[in-house]
């Protein structure tokens, strides 16, 4: 993907687009952490492998949103 | 001269074109919306590293369920407790259960009727003492209590039930033969 270089407020608006992007993916992350914990714990086993797939795709967003936008920012 | 920031404005004390200068000042800018980038860029990569340990922590969690699996599966032993004629209606004996030090408590509830727990309370692994009277198994470190037919929590601050076993009257004794699934 060839983006053209952007402009510093470009970048910033950017980069604070992703951070809320990211920071709402990792909170979801977190509470399915919590609810995990709380479900096993409780003697149930259900929900553990549905939760960890929707972690790691939470986690695969994020590395995308990581690896390709701030490696084209940082240019 | 291509530029690769089109409002590039900040200037260098030695006035060399950016390229030129040493790699320290990329990273510690002088300008703040150029350090409001590095500063949110940067913030932005922990959370990344964030995102990746609530993954490792996913994956712990099915590791233990997978290994809990395993254990319930594989059958335990089956252990005398007591005899039957050995405990009145009301009366408790504790003995370890499936191993030696985990301790678990059987209690005569009615004449044709026994139940029996692990005796760790599920708050923060005090031993838990039966009280037939009031029904219930009472934790006397936080006032948690259980109830004795069930094993569920019915106050204080335990959320989880006890482990509750399986038990088999043959021969006039009491036998521990398993754990009941869900409660360990």
């Amino acid at each position: 993907m060839n983006l053209p270089p952007f402009a510093r407020s470009q970048r910033l608006t950017i980069v604070s687009g992703i951070l809320c992007f990211v920071l709402i993916l990792v909170v979801l992350q977190l509470w399915l952490l919590t609810a995990t914990m709380e479900s096993f714990l409780g003697g149930s086993d259900a929900i553990v492998v549905p939760a960890a797939l929707a972690s790691i795709g939470c986690f695969a967003l994020n590395f995308g949103l990581l690896h390709f936008f701030l490696r084209k920012l940082d240019r | 001269m291509k530029i690769d920031d089109p409002d590039h404005v900040s200037k260098s004390p030695d006035g060399r074109d950016a390229r030129l200068q040493p790699a320290w000042r990329e990273q510690f800018p002088v300008d703040w919306p150029t350090d409001d980038f590095r500063s949110r860029r940067d913030f932005t990569k922990l959370l990344g590293l964030t995102s990746l340990a609530f993954v490792a922590g996913q994956l712990w969690i099915a590791l233990l369920s997978l290994r809990r699996r395993a254990k319930e599966s594989r059958s335990l032993p089956e252990t005398e407790i007591a005899s039957v004629a050995e405990l009145p209606v009301g009366g408790s004996k504790v003995f370890d259960y499936p191993r030696s030090g985990a301790a678990c408590v059987l209690t005569r509830v009615a004449t044709d009727r026994f139940v029996a727990y692990g005796q760790k309370c599920t708050h923060l692994s005090c031993p838990v003492i039966p009280r037939p009277e009031r029904n219930r198994l009472q934790c006397p470190c936080h006032e948690g209590a259980f109830d004795l037919a069930t094993g569920e929590p019915i106050a204080g601050p335990p959320r989880r039930p006890l482990p509750r076993l399986k038990l088999a009257i043959r021969g006039g004794s009491v036998f521990a033969v398993g754990l009941e699934e869900g409660t360990l």
